[in-house]
């Protein structure tokens, strides 16, 4: 057993440090969190020259076939400066059900793309009845001539403005809520039938609505096998939901250093307020929470890469549900210990307490994550 | 001890009811359920018919335009103000300075200031927290020097809620350095338009303008603009405080979030079946809505002491922690309520000008502001820390 990094997995870890440390001050993050896009183009672009977008990739298609771990090495550092770049849409998630479902030649089309910088995706899964249920998907695919026409109404389809093509899943048979007849089809962002209600989220993020109106793809858009997405989609969700768990932990870490270096700065009744006992322990409760997100992280990226089904599956609802309560938990105090200060927009931690916020929500809150832990473990 | 309502009570109850159907204008309710900041406009438009109803200030005395209401019916108001999504008075006016004004004001304040509270012909804000005097109030920096009839007043207030909306600012200014900090203070009254003030905005984690900094430099307020006695503030400081605790509390809110949540549970789903019906969601709602009536009872209990001339401590305390612990977790679960949908998230004012609905369900529009904003909840007011300082100090004898 070895938590240990190896000396590659440190040297990515330094790389994504700097980067960070050069491009992400508060300020940097805040005026960027603002443009149109919300991210920096060229800031993708040295992701893709530092060979980032083609790491979780296997060597074949051009990619450096790291796992899991290296993945969560990423995720840990970015989340620790709440670098705001679709690399969790694009490489995690997106690349992810493309690399995992895709064929030679949809492989072939996307991949080197995605690993060049050329081309970003999304994955719309949610819908409005859905919550966080993965098998729960009302939009509809039918047969049409060779291809298939696709309606329906995606949710909160993250960094789905900026995406070259959207991995949909919709429904070729079934019942709403089976398990079986759940497809996924790539779409191009500018067909015609898709319209889109671009919006911003509370973590500084881009997200939209997509709606699908008798949407035409080609056979050559389905994505795996018909009707048997729904176990592709699960894995592929497990290691974004692992990657988040990661970012969380980075998230958390930043927040707890920010919050420690205040508490001995703020001043009150001629001492500093890291003087005070109640406050000291609360401190303590901040970082006890964050070690132990960090070791479920460690965990779950290694969990990854095994093959127990189950197991895997144990592993990230646990993750989830513990670094969920421990993110909304940091993320608060965060703020309270901060007072006032705590408060303002122009300051970074409330920037961290709302990326906390949304991480305990996405892909399931700490509600979800222990019912599903309870079924597994049952 | 008596938990009943007489008939009296009952058709006063009518009364409120009746009243707030016909007379509470929709916009200011919808603004209101749905936790937003109010407008200048509205709030102003809705004290007014408050006002001419009688209502404006149910806990001054009837002298000075009180409601002369019983505890029970104070308690019944209260409960359906909540929830009627009603607004009560901004608090700096009524709730805050009105009573300073009365009990320590000369005639001449009490005949000026009091029905302009009652009119909303002036807006108030509160002077008190300073960039260094936050839990530690008494720190305080800015000054006033006497100068004939005047004092000139420099220095900073910043987290002061409103200011961009306001007619006039009480403030906390120090009158003297050469003594304790708590005995150097003197209590202002002092007009927002008076040359050398300057309103600063603070942007919130909300990203709306609600906070800001206010700047003084060389503001010449008039002597009779003063409370009570120079350097005799922090006891005036002290006594709005503490009337400020027991409005914290917020009762009839919290309950009107957890009917809220109640219908919003109906309209989710979770695991294909209603939200309402999932363990998990009801556990946490329920142990809020017990929470809440513990809560609502140790208020009644307080005030039915207040009624009876007992002399409270620092019991107050408690509401304030209590009160604002619960609209944190109401709002918390309001957003969780949502799934996916508590993550957009756009700024008021952001939408200026734009004509598009916010995006997904109608309900989850004010919730996360309302979250955001009830951060500070713990914070304002004296931080729950404090809080709990006081409690220990001055009901425990830690």
């Amino acid at each position: 057993m070895d938590f240990e990094l190896s000396d590659e997995q440190n040297m990515l870890k330094d790389s994504v440090e700097r980067f960070v440390k050069d491009n992400y001050s508060a300020e940097a993050r805040a005026k960027l969190a603002d443009t149109e896009l919300g991210f920096s183009r060229d800031h993708w672009k040295t992701m893709a020259e530092l060979g980032w977008l083609g790491m979780p990739f296997p060597e074949e298609v051009g990619g450096f076939g790291g796992t899991a771990i290296e993945t969560a090495i990423m995720m840990e550092n970015m989340g620790n400066g709440l670098v705001l770049e679709p690399f969790l849409s694009t490489v995690i998630l997106g690349g992810g059900l493309v690399a995992e479902a895709g064929n030679e030649a949809q492989i072939e089309a996307i991949i080197p793309e995605v690993i060049e910088g050329n081309m970003m995706l999304a994955f719309a899964y949610a819908e409005p009845q859905s919550r966080f249920d993965l098998n729960d998907v009302e939009t509809s695919a039918s047969k049409s001539g060779d291809g298939y026409v696709l309606n329906g109404h995606k949710a909160v389809v993250y960094h789905g403005t900026t995406a070259d093509k959207i991995i949909v899943s919709a429904r070729t048979s079934g019942d709403s809520r089976d398990e079986n007849g759940i497809s996924l089809f790539v779409v191009d962002n500018n067909s015609s039938g898709v319209t889109r209600r671009d919006y911003r989220t509370i973590d500084g993020q881009r997200a939209a609505d997509i709606t699908l109106k008798d949407v035409k793809v080609g056979a050559d858009a389905l994505l795996g096998e018909e009707g048997g997405a729904l176990p592709v989609i699960e894995k592929v969700v497990d290691r974004a939901i692992a990657a988040l768990c990661a970012e969380a932990v980075g998230a958390m870490q930043a927040a707890n250093n920010i919050t420690n270096e205040y508490m001995k700065e703020r001043k009150q009744f001629g001492t500093p307020i890291g003087k005070f006992q109640v406050l000291q322990h609360r401190m303590v409760d901040m970082y006890m929470e964050a070690e132990q997100s960090k070791s479920m992280s460690d965990m779950v990226a290694m969990k990854l890469e095994l093959d127990d089904e189950t197991e895997r599956r144990k592993a990230v609802a646990a993750a989830k549900a513990q670094i969920g309560q421990a993110a909304k938990f940091v993320g608060e105090q965060s703020i309270q210990l901060h007072g006032g200060m705590g408060m303002t927009d122009e300051y970074s931690i409330g920037h961290y307490f709302k990326r906390l916020t949304t991480i305990e929500m996405l892909f399931g809150n700490t509600d979800h994550h222990f019912k599903k832990y309870a079924a597994l473990a049952s | 001890m008596d938990l009943t309502f007489s008939k009296e009570d009952l058709a006063f109850r009518d009364e409120v009811r009746e009243f707030l159907a016909t007379s509470l204008p929709a916009d200011v309710k919808d603004r209101c359920d749905r936790g937003l900041h109010p407008t200048k406009e509205g709030q102003t438009r809705w004290q007014k018919i408050l006002n001419e109803k009688g209502w404006m200030a149910p806990n001054w005395p009837v002298e000075y335009g009180g409601t002369g209401w019983t505890i029970t019916q104070k308690y019944i108001a209260a409960q359906e103000f909540g929830y009627a999504a009603a607004p009560v008075a901004t608090a700096f006016g009524v709730s805050m300075v009105g009573p300073v004004i009365y009990t320590f004001g000369n005639q001449e304040q009490k005949d000026y200031y009091l029905p302009r509270i009652l009119n909303s012909d002036d807006w108030w804000c509160q002077g008190y927290s300073e960039p260094g005097s936050g839990s530690d109030l008494a720190s305080l920096q800015t000054k006033a020097v006497r100068d004939g009839d005047d004092y000139i007043v420099n220095g900073q207030k910043i987290w002061t809620s409103y200011a961009h909306y306001a007619d006039m600012i009480f403030c906390l200014v120090r009158t003297d350095s050469s003594v304790k900090q708590q005995e150097g203070i003197s209590f202002l009254l002092i007009d927002m338009k008076t040359p050398g003030i300057t309103v600063k905005p603070i942007i919130g984690i909300d990203k709306e303008h609600s906070l800001n900094e206010v700047f003084f430099e060389d503001v010449r307020v008039p002597v009779v603009n003063r409370i009570g006695e120079e350097n005799k503030g922090w006891t005036y400081a002290k006594f709005l405080l503490g009337n400020e605790r027991t409005s914290i509390a917020r009762v009839g809110r919290s309950k009107r979030q957890v009917e809220r949540l109640k219908e919003i549970a109906k309209a989710e789903r979770s695991g294909g079946r209603p939200l309402s019906e999932d363990t998990d969601f009801i556990n946490k709602l329920t142990r809020i809505e017990v929470d809440l009536m513990a809560l609502e009872y140790t208020e009644l209990r307080m005030l039915s002491m207040i009624a009876n001339g007992k002399q409270l401590s620092a019991e107050p305390s408690l509401l304030k922690i209590k009160g604002t612990e619960i609209q944190q977790r109401l709002t918390n679960l309001l957003v969780e309520s949502f799934g996916m949908y508590g993550a957009p998230y756009e700024a008021e004012r952001s939408y200026a000008g734009r004509n598009e609905a916010p995006v997904g369900p109608d309900y989850a529009h004010g919730p996360m502001a309302e979250h955001l904003y009830l951060r500070a909840a713990t914070i304002y007011g004296g931080s729950n820390e404090i809080q709990r300082n006081i409690v220990s100090k001055m009901v425990l004898g830690l």
